[in-house]
């Protein structure tokens, strides 16, 4: 029986990476390569204030100071930072005033992403920044939201619009020396979205920014900056696409979240990045730092994330539980494939009293993918009856990929209760038997079989968009299981 | 309905199956009996179309069509069912998702369109109330913490509800109390019809005081050595399996 079940779990041919297409449209690209000049030429370009080209030359100096990280779990590929080019747009318009002024062929790339961007054809309760290269294409909904206090822009705009806010708040979670790469985006980060949730407002609707490469040769750095005032909530969703190219390209984002006395903000991500294909060549690295505050006293962060695509996944969003009676949360379904690579988890910085954590982390290699977790709950001396709940579980779908699980656990109190929990696990042959038994062939077999163990984590997401990862999962390991 | 002809099958290159003949017709009950290592779960096996059983020798028709040549979710598409000995669980999918997905899979097959959510939902309640089996069961994930008794019970309410021409029915009282396997075969009772059949495998002649069957078949080292009908299944009770041992051990010898 047992050599009949590696056969079972052998390959399969590969699934097409379905958003594979490049959209046709004149663009106007940096010259490659990072320098002041390039950096003042993206500031100018962006009409940016001075401050924030200060701001973006100490993130460029910094940048040139740090080394590479050498502790992830995976050969780091080098990046020629100057062979990427670090400012693409639309040739048209910089900026557009209604949707009627977009690129129709802008339009339709979003269309056929599945984000339309028509607001009456959109999914009730979804506000849509799109995200085309570095520039944000269109916002929607803006005007419903404007009526409640809420911000939601691209940041270029917030910049502008609300410079108070963001000089307040841009680089106070993540600063620009933090690491490498943030330093590399918080020189040359092009667009991204802002978020502004006012006191006391509890958002009426999904916010949602969609990221799309399409250049080649770019690299994408979008920031995104969310902060929600006190006693508000928000649930924030982003999404990822990229063409099918042989080279690899960068993705190198910012994400902060600030949320003051009782807020909550809920982040969602589906990343389905370009992976590479079955050789891995191409696909995108996706080198991203996100980390959210709780500022204020019973705040709350939470972060759910689908990770399927790309050929390397490394980012540990992370929470500082800095308010007392704070909560931070980490949901995670991390797929590899073929050659790819994920080293992500999460932190959790427990500061002030009571404050609560809970880590749900799961990881699914097929083929030759390789799967890491990658966590640190760290209790400082203050933080009186600080609690974490961590459950890591790891899937293997065939005997060539890899799980591996790195756990860091630092308590300076001894009042902190912190419970870890890992399993491992195969899918079975007879499982897939059974589930063949009753009519339901092997994809679709692997599919629930699947579906069922990252159920935890796909009902953190907002209801459609649980329905869309729960597809792409489906589709994503496709092929993986014979 | 289905007929096989000297079937043979190995596993690792041991052969399990050294020449089945049977027939089996549209209303009938066969019940097959043997000691452990006979064969019995191995032809059930065989027949469900688990990889890890080669077939050597053998013809097996289901329905006028090749049942060999059918992957495992084809025949089952086709109306084959087998309620498993050791039933699996799957974590996180609810018992009532993977039902509907099944259903709507073997629906495909024959061309029809997927089930309506309220037809379903008519199905569930018509057929969980047939063969006793508990509301609050049917929402949990699929087998997951079910006692022995329970999962066996599920397999019994797959069965009714995806309505296959013919269910095998592997060992399915091993493992019951009384009152389990009371309501476990009053559900294959009420399921029984002209147009479907049952192959019961069991070690007991108890289980056959539920499920009257037709013909009562011996399996012993990998063959048919005896047929009869009920009272075969009587007289084994009483005498043990030795004696049908004898007649084979001297044949091959």
């Amino acid at each position: 029986m047992a050599n009949k079940s590696t056969d079972i779990l052998e390959e399969y041919s590969d699934k097409e990476y379905e958003f594979g297409f490049v959209t046709d449209i004149e663009m106007e690209v940096a010259p490659k390569g990072l320098s002041e000049e390039t950096i003042h030429f993206i500031s100018a370009k962006k009409e940016e204030p001075a401050w924030l080209l200060e701001w973006r030359l100490k993130g460029y100096h910094s940048f040139l100071k740090q080394p590479a990280p050498t502790w992830q779990n995976f050969e780091l590929p080098a990046v020629d930072f100057q062979d990427i080019s670090y400012y693409a747009a639309p040739k048209s318009k910089a900026k557009y005033k209604s949707l009627d002024e977009v690129d129709p062929e802008l339009i339709s790339t979003f269309e056929k992403l599945g984000i339309p961007l028509s607001e009456q054809k959109l999914l009730a309760g979804v506000a849509v920044d799109a995200v085309f290269d570095s520039v944000s294409v269109a916002t929607t909904y803006k005007e419903t939201l404007k009526e409640q206090g809420i911000i939601f822009c691209s940041i270029s705009e917030a910049v502008k619009e609300h410079p108070e806010l963001v000089q307040k708040y841009l680089g106070s979670v993540v600063p620009y020396s933090d690491n490498l790469y943030a330093s590399l985006n918080a020189a040359a980060f092009s667009d991204g979205s802002f978020v502004y949730i006012p006191k006391g407002v509890r958002c009426p609707m999904e916010l949602s920014t969609y990221f799309r490469i399409n250049t080649e040769n770019t690299g994408q750095f979008e920031r995104t900056l969310i902060i929600a005032d006190e006693g508000s909530y928000v649930s924030y969703l982003e999404g990822c696409t990229a063409p099918k190219r042989d080279e690899n390209q960068l993705h190198a984002a910012v994400v902060e979240l600030i949320a003051l006395e009782n807020a909550e903000i809920k982040y969602s991500t589906v990343q389905n990045w370009y992976p590479g294909d079955k050789e891995g060549n191409g696909g995108i690295y996706n080198f991203v730092t996100k980390r959210g505050i709780c500022k204020g006293a019973h705040s709350k962060i939470s972060w759910t994330q689908v990770e399927t695509g790309s050929a390397i996944t490394w980012k540990y969003p992370s929470v500082i539980l800095q308010g007392d009676y704070s909560s931070g949360e980490f949901y995670s379904v991390a797929v590899t494939k073929n050659k790819q690579i994920a080293d992500t988890g999460t932190k959790m910085f427990h500061i002030g009293k009571q404050t609560k954590s809970r880590i749900i982390s799961k990881g699914i290699s097929a083929g030759e993918g390789q799967n890491s977790y990658r966590g640190l709950v760290q209790v400082g001396s203050k933080a009186e009856q600080a609690r974490n709940f961590t459950q890591c579980d790891s899937l293997l779908i065939g005997d060539r990929c890899g799980a591996h699980t790195f756990p860091y656990i630092e308590s300076k109190n001894k009042t902190a209760t912190i419970e870890h929990e890992a399993t491992t696990s195969k899918i079975g042959e007879d499982q897939i038997f059974y589930l063949n038994q009753r009519g339901i062939d092997t994809e679709k077999a692997v599919a629930l079989i699947v579906n069922g163990y990252a159920k935890e984590v796909l009902n953190q997401l907002p209801m459609e968009f649980a329905v869309e990862a729960q597809k792409l999962l489906s589709i994503s390991l496709e092929g993986s299981v014979g | 309905m289905l007929s096989i002809k000297n079937l043979q099958a190995k596993v690792e290159d041991k052969l399990i199956l050294k020449g089945i003949d049977l027939q089996v017709n549209a209303g009938e009950v066969h019940a097959i009996m043997g000691p452990n290592g006979s064969g019995k779960s191995s032809l059930a096996s065989v027949l469900a179309g688990r990889e890890s059983y080669e077939v050597t020798c053998g013809d097996v028709t289901f329905d006028g069509k090749n049942l060999l040549d059918l992957s495992p979710e084809d025949r089952a598409r086709e109306g084959l069912f087998l309620a498993f000995q050791y039933p699996i669980e799957i974590p996180g999918v609810s018992n009532i998702n993977f039902l509907r997905t099944a259903l709507n899979e073997i629906r495909a097959y024959h061309n029809e369109p997927p089930i309506e959510a309220k037809e379903f939902l008519r199905l569930t309640r018509e057929k969980q109330k047939l063969v006793e089996f508990d509301a609050k069961l049917t929402n949990r994930s699929l087998n997951e913490g079910f006692s022995g008794g329970e999962k066996k019970r599920n397999e019994i309410f797959q069965l009714a509800m995806l309505n296959p021409k013919l269910s095998i029915l592997d060992e399915t009282d091993s493992g019951l109390d009384i009152d389990a396997l009371r309501i476990v075969s009053n559900g294959v009772n009420k399921l029984r019809s002209d147009k479907n059949a049952f192959i019961v495998i069991t070690h007991y002649q108890r289980l056959l005081d539920y499920i009257v069957p037709d013909f009562v078949h011996v399996l012993y080292d990998g063959k048919i050595v005896k047929s009869g009908t009920k009272e075969l299944a009587l007289e084994l009770e009483e005498r043990g399996y030795d004696w049908i041992k004898e007649p084979v051990t001297s044949e091959s010898v």
